[in-house]
């Protein structure tokens, strides 16, 4: 048993006929953070959901720890933990109620300061939890779904509605759970979080997985681009022709593969011509510029393609 | 509270009843403590059958006596136990798990380790035990004051009143999938409290309705454990009425099974 979850050919289809998961297949080791990045909509929540075991797929398999999650229930809850999307703590009991309601059906609990000190909320146990901000039931949540010492945690957006620091707090929590030996699986619609927290991460976009592998996997195919705005008197002509520059105007975007390269031309030509280049800013590709082409690419895909040769396409896969 | 789960002497069996126990003790815990924090449920689970009996106590003082076949403090006293237990078990059962519902508490629980009838039977354990409280009461109280003879058949009446509480619960999660949001509990648990009260025997006894309509209503979903508790106050008179009686409990039993099985939802309507 390498991988802590296994997912082949997930379907899931609504009673309304919507199909939300369209056949996806990914593994994640053990001890490894994996995470499902996607617009809203695109299907995150309805996978974590099947591998959670809250439903069974319509078709397709799913494993956790070895085991079917929604028929082997019994033997995979123990050994998980899950955050939820959105909290579900009943609004009149305290802090310190609702993760002793929560240790009594938890095998192993830890003790409830411990679990809520872990999240920094050991001074609000009194608290009701109709009066805890959305960062703190947020952070709540993610006391409960470790108070087993789950081996492996489903964490569906888990900062959502944080600010920066509690963001920071939690990427920190989760990196050191992942040291430990836990397997993390977190969907998010936050770049810069899969960015730097996921060893791996797959793209979700219409119930599909269209793209997977590390972030720097993700993001090395896509070119970096340097931006800057011309002088009034200088002609974006007069531009060194092996920069392929593209002109708006003043504005110029320049996008290459060799980033080094293309600054150094660039740099040279601006000293010997004494062009002063303004708000000159040149950056490698980000994980959301990848992400908002797979978005504009698969959406003009799925244009084009109509029923009957999708519908190949699919047998084919 | 538990024996320790490394205990030798525990079968894997014994084990796995504790930890169900553990479960179902903890979900019943946070949901007395919901209920002792909300003045509405509070009100439906302590005042409200006790303004029902006197409402029905007034109702029965305008009947002579003699019409009424266990007196008038027995009829009050079976009455009584009825309508406690459909208030408190069936209608607090219904709003209560409504809320957890639009709260997104029983979609959370699903996600732990305790199984969809533990989260259910945990939520159901207060009314079930302020309810068989109350009936003790009651009980005792009317054989105090209202000076009724003791139940002449306790096993009977036990064995109705446990029967009552597990149906009406099923009843209530069933009507949880007619029950948009907790406002709306009043409205939907309105059809049943009025058969009920109406038809087995809780406002009316079914012995002083026309012959038809008695026979008819004994196959009500309420009217079969009615039954077992009457023969517990005031005895056996017929036993096909008792074997009726228990069939008919049985049927609903299976068909509120079918429909929690089938309509209950465990998170709001998207």
């Amino acid at each position: 048993m390498t991988n802590a979850i296994e997912a082949e050919g997930l379907r899931r289809s609504y009673s309304g006929g919507f199909e939300a998961v369209r056949g996806i297949s990914f593994t994640v080791p053990h001890g490894e953070i994996f995470a499902l990045l996607g617009t809203n909509g695109a299907g995150k929540t309805s996978t974590v959901e099947l591998l959670e075991g809250l439903a069974a797929p319509s078709a397709g398999t799913a494993r956790v720890l070895g085991h079917d999650p929604h028929r082997e229930r019994a033997v995979v809850r123990p050994r998980i933990g899950v955050m939820l999307q959105e909290g579900g703590f009943p609004s009149d009991l305290t802090v310190a109620e609702t993760v002793r309601m929560w240790a009594g059906c938890t095998t192993g609990a830890r003790p409830t300061g411990e679990a809520l000190e872990a999240v920094g909320l050991g001074s609000r146990h009194r608290v009701r939890i109709k009066q805890l901000s959305g960062g703190e039931r947020r952070r709540l949540d993610l006391a409960l779904a470790l108070l087993g010492r789950p081996e492996v945690l489903f964490l569906d957006e888990p900062t959502t509605g944080l600010d920066a620091e509690g963001r920071r707090d939690t990427w920190n929590l989760v990196r050191r759970l992942r040291d430990e030996g836990t397997t993390v699986l977190l969907t998010t619609h936050y770049l810069e979080e899969a960015e730097s927290l996921a060893d791996r991460l797959a793209i979700m976009h219409q119930g599909r997985i269209v793209l997977t592998g590390t972030p720097d996997e993700v993001t090395a195919a896509r070119p970096a681009r340097i931006r800057f705005t011309l002088p009034e008197e200088v002609a974006p002509a007069r531009l060194p022709l092996s920069l392929k520059a593209a002109a708006d105007g003043r504005r110029v975007e320049i996008r290459t593969h060799a980033l080094q390269d293309a600054l150094g031309e660039l740099l040279g030509w601006a000293r010997e011509s004494g062009v002063r280049l303004d708000g000159l800013d040149a950056r490698s590709a980000t994980l959301e510029e990848a992400f908002l082409e797979i978005a504009s690419r698969t959406e003009a895909l799925d244009q084009d393609l109509n029923g009957d040769l999708a519908a190949d396409l699919e047998g084919l896969r | 509270m538990n024996a320790p789960a490394h205990s030798p002497a525990k079968a894997p069996a014994g084990t796995r009843m504790n930890a169900a126990a553990r479960r179902m003790g903890s979900l019943g815990r946070a949901e007395l403590t919901l209920l002792g924090r909300n003045k509405n449920n509070l009100f439906i689970a302590l005042l409200m059958p006790l303004l029902m009996i006197l409402v029905l106590r007034s109702t029965l003082g305008q009947m002579s006596p003699d019409e009424l076949p266990g007196g008038m403090a027995g009829t009050t006293l079976i009455g009584g136990t009825g309508m406690v237990l459909v208030l408190v078990v069936y209608m607090g059962l219904v709003s209560a798990l409504v809320a957890r519902r639009e709260e997104l508490v029983l979609k959370r629980l699903r996600t732990g380790e305790a199984t969809d009838l533990e989260i259910l039977g945990g939520a159901a354990l207060p009314s079930a035990a302020i309810a068989l409280v109350q009936c003790v009461v009651l009980s005792v109280g009317g054989a105090l004051v209202l000076d009724v003879p003791a139940p002449r058949r306790p096993d009977l009446l036990v064995l109705g009143l446990l029967a009552a509480i597990l149906l009406l619960a099923g009843l209530a999660a069933a009507t949880t999938a007619m029950t948009r949001n907790v406002e709306s509990a009043g409205l939907t648990t309105l059809p049943f409290f009025l058969i009920s009260a109406m038809g087995s025997g809780l406002m009316v006894p079914r012995d002083l309705l026309p012959d038809l309509v008695a026979s008819l209503t004994q196959l009500l979903p309420f009217s079969g454990v009615m039954e077992f508790v009457r023969a517990g106050w005031l005895g056996v008179g017929d036993t096909k009425d008792l074997a009726t009686a228990a069939l008919t409990t049985l049927a609903w039993g299976v068909l509120t099974v079918f429909a929690v099985r089938k309509w209950f939802r465990w998170e709001p309507r998207r």
